[in-house]
């Protein structure tokens, strides 16, 4: 359409800026957040993810080290030790009081009254004097340093060996694999009968498939979790298939009935003639020409079990053992609320795998979505 | 042990449809004497083979529960006693369930009207330049990511530190650049609502997208063409011309949405759980059904949800039927 009569480069440009902001608007929380899970725990507290590139400046109390570290030194008494423990850090300024935490520049000589006098070097290391020996709560200083920016993988170690992440990673898996397979298998015979194959009643399932598209699922919960409990299959990988394969079917059913319609009466009538039972056609003939609409159905249904926590915790339960990701990003926000570190590498193992089918398999994406909806 | 269960469990519906029809070429072979005989007979019997699995599983997972829902929103909150309409009227004078139906309103107004709306838009500017493909994979990107993985993701921009701490949520970290005030925004009645609204905006903008941007390109280059022969401006084009002829698509998209919106669920779970004025049916449905233990209120809720759904469902299938005349 760039070559129309008519189209002025103003316009090219307002279009082209409208997408950039667009596509901007749309990436830039996911990426913000893919930040941050890089990002080391306290710089995440103190700058915005924008910032991770430079310096972070930070605020520290410091309580510096008991009455029984100190030792004599000359005519009195001191203590030291480096503000930054066993890191490091570039110290701006630093103060004895809150109301002036940056006083003092690094180097200068703070004086705590009653002789007590403070310093600290640029690299962290202080010194605290009194000509008489120290007793009770010892002194805070107020510290303002800059650290460089630190990327690390830490966070992710951490969710996926300590948080119980790795775990729940292999859940999914399980879940979702049978869950993917068993309802294709399923929808493609009864699509194959409910297109190719003659029988009383046929129209009326087809409309009872399309009638059942749009059951919410909030509906099957209570019945279904009582039916699981009387099967002893409440709370088994068993359950979850079943139901993910239930809730996944009309879909699949219609979706796959929808592609195998159009496929050339011709083909399937030679092969009829040729004496191929209706098995024969659908294993040799239909399955494979089905290829896109049964792949296009795949990637729906596993997008879908894959990021599903409804039917998984309904049906799986809140265990340990078997709780999925999105079971455990959920409770990972209700009980570290603000942690970022836990929460954005948690959530980028959940995506990573779906965001990897997504872009592989894109195509078929889109031609499952036309069909399924544009029809 | 998974990758165990994953076997036997896939390998099981193999082995049904392999050996069902094996058994059943077993008794009418499609050969020999009464060939012509034994393939129509066997011709009666395989649909059902082929559709058993999918009719037992449909008629158990969607149709059955749909009628026990219906009798457990009559009963009280384990089942036992019949208790008439009580939970109805219950629903009807709780203050929750007026918040959650007022909420679910707000979203089934916003939702698909600014999903539709952006999706229009993005499809419409996409189409016209040269890296609109790899624009359309950044906004379709979305749809690939959990709702709880989306929570996340927008539960950090909507973070408030306050206290004289720096902002590192991208929202208030603008309001104070802007020189305003830190605001804990997911507790703010009624922007909160606005504010879970706008992720599932942010998922199914996507969706829109690809359906709207397939029929604009089915238009008749034509009519388009004769717009510009008669001096329209793009803009007229687009919304006198190109519009119009998409309507059925943008009913298709926005009923779909529509359908989704009503099911909203992970993100008020997962961001709010429902305080602060957020509740919605799905959500509330699932909090008397594992906190409340009420199957009685909980069913009644479900059904509430199921009533909302159903004259879509009819469309749905007036729609079909037509089609396969």
């Amino acid at each position: 359409m760039d070559n129309i009569a008519g189209t002025k480069s103003s316009l090219v440009w307002t279009v082209n800026l409208s997408v950039v902001a667009l596509v901007l608007l749309w990436t830039i929380p996911t990426f913000g957040l893919l930040v941050s899970s890089f990002r080391d725990r306290d710089q995440i507290t103190t700058s915005g993810w924008w910032q991770s590139l430079f310096p972070s400046e930070q605020n520290i109390v410091y309580r510096i080290g008991d009455a029984d570290t100190q030792r004599p030194e000359g005519a009195g008494f001191v203590i030291d030790g480096n503000v930054f423990g066993d890191g490091t850090g570039e110290v701006n300024a630093f103060g004895i009081t809150s109301r002036e935490p940056t006083a003092f520049a690094p180097g200068d000589v703070a004086d705590m009254g009653d002789g007590v006098t403070a310093t600290v070097q640029e690299d962290g290391t202080y010194a605290v004097t009194s000509p008489v020996a120290f007793e009770g709560r010892s002194p805070r200083l107020f510290i303002t340093s800059v650290t460089p920016p630190r990327f690390t993988l830490e966070n992710y170690d951490r969710v996926l060996f300590a948080e119980g992440l790795g775990r729940a990673f292999l859940n999914t898996m399980t879940v979702t694999i049978p869950a993917t397979v068993i309802p294709i298998l399923i929808a493609a015979f009864a699509a194959y009968a409910l297109a190719w194959m003659e029988f009383p009643g046929r129209a009326l399932l087809i409309a009872g498939v399309v009638g059942l598209l749009v059951v919410p699922l909030q509906l099957s919960l209570i019945p279904l979790l009582k039916l699981h409990n009387t099967l002893g299959i409440a709370g088994e990988y068993l359950g979850v298939w079943l139901a993910h394969s239930g809730f996944g079917l009309p879909l699949a059913i219609y979706l796959l009935r929808n592609y195998m319609v159009g496929l050339p009466r011709e083909i399937i009538e030679s092969a009829r003639v040729d004496g191929a039972t209706d098995f024969q056609i659908f294993i040799k003939i239909i399955l494979p020409l089905s290829f896109p609409a049964l792949a296009s159905f795949a990637i729906f249904q596993f997008l879908w079990t894959w990021n599903d926590l409804l039917v998984a915790i309904v049906f799986l339960g809140n265990s340990e053992d078997t709780l999925v990701m999105t079971g455990v990003m959920k409770e990972l926000l209700g009980s570290r609320g603000g942690d970022w570190e836990i929460l954005a590498a948690s959530a980028f193992v959940s995506i990573f795998v779906p965001l990897v089918v997504f872009f592989a398999m894109q195509k078929y994406l889109v031609r499952g979505l036309l069909a399924g909806s544009v029809k | 042990m998974a990758t165990a269960t994953i076997v036997i469990g896939v390998a099981g519906c193999v082995f049904y449809f392999f050996m069902s029809n094996i058994v059943l070429d077993s008794i009418f072979p499609p050969r020999g004497a009464n060939a012509g005989r034994n393939i129509l007979r066997a011709g009666l019997i395989r649909p059902w083979l082929f559709l058993m699995p999918a009719i037992i599983l449909l008629t158990v997972y969607l149709v059955y529960p749909v009628f026990v829902s219906v009798w457990l929103s009559f009963h009280d909150s384990n089942g036992q006693n019949f208790v008439g309409a009580d939970n109805y009227l219950w629903l009807v004078n709780d203050p929750k369930f007026r918040e959650s139906l007022w909420n679910n309103f707000m979203w089934l107004l916003v939702v698909p009207a600014g999903s539709t709306f952006f999706g229009l838009i993005a499809a419409a500017l996409t189409d016209r330049i040269r890296w609109g493909n790899f624009a359309k994979a950044m906004i379709f990107m979305p749809m690939a990511i959990s709702f709880v993985g989306a929570s996340v993701i927008w539960k950090f921009i909507y973070d408030y530190r306050g206290d004289g701490q720096a902002e590192v949520g991208m929202l208030n970290a603008i309001v104070v650049a802007l020189g305003g005030e830190p605001q804990t925004w997911l507790s703010q009645i009624p922007t909160n609502s606005f504010l879970l609204m706008v992720v599932l905006i942010w998922i199914q903008t996507g969706f829109a997208m690809v359906i709207l941007s397939a029929a604009l390109r089915g238009i008749p280059e034509e009519t388009i063409e004769a717009a510009i022969l008669d001096g329209a401006s793009p803009l007229q084009i687009f919304t006198k011309i190109k519009v119009p002829q998409i309507w059925g698509t943008i009913a298709v998209v926005w009923t779909t949405i529509t359908i989704t919106v009503l099911k909203v669920f992970d993100i008020v779970l997962a961001m709010t759980n429902g305080q602060w004025g957020t509740q919605v049916l799905a959500n509330l449905m699932f909090d008397w059904m594992f906190r409340g233990n009420d199957t009685g209120r909980a069913s009644a809720i479900a059904i509430v949800i199921m009533l909302t759904v159903t004259p879509i469902m009819i469309w749905n299938i007036r729609n079909a039927r037509k089609e396969m005349r």
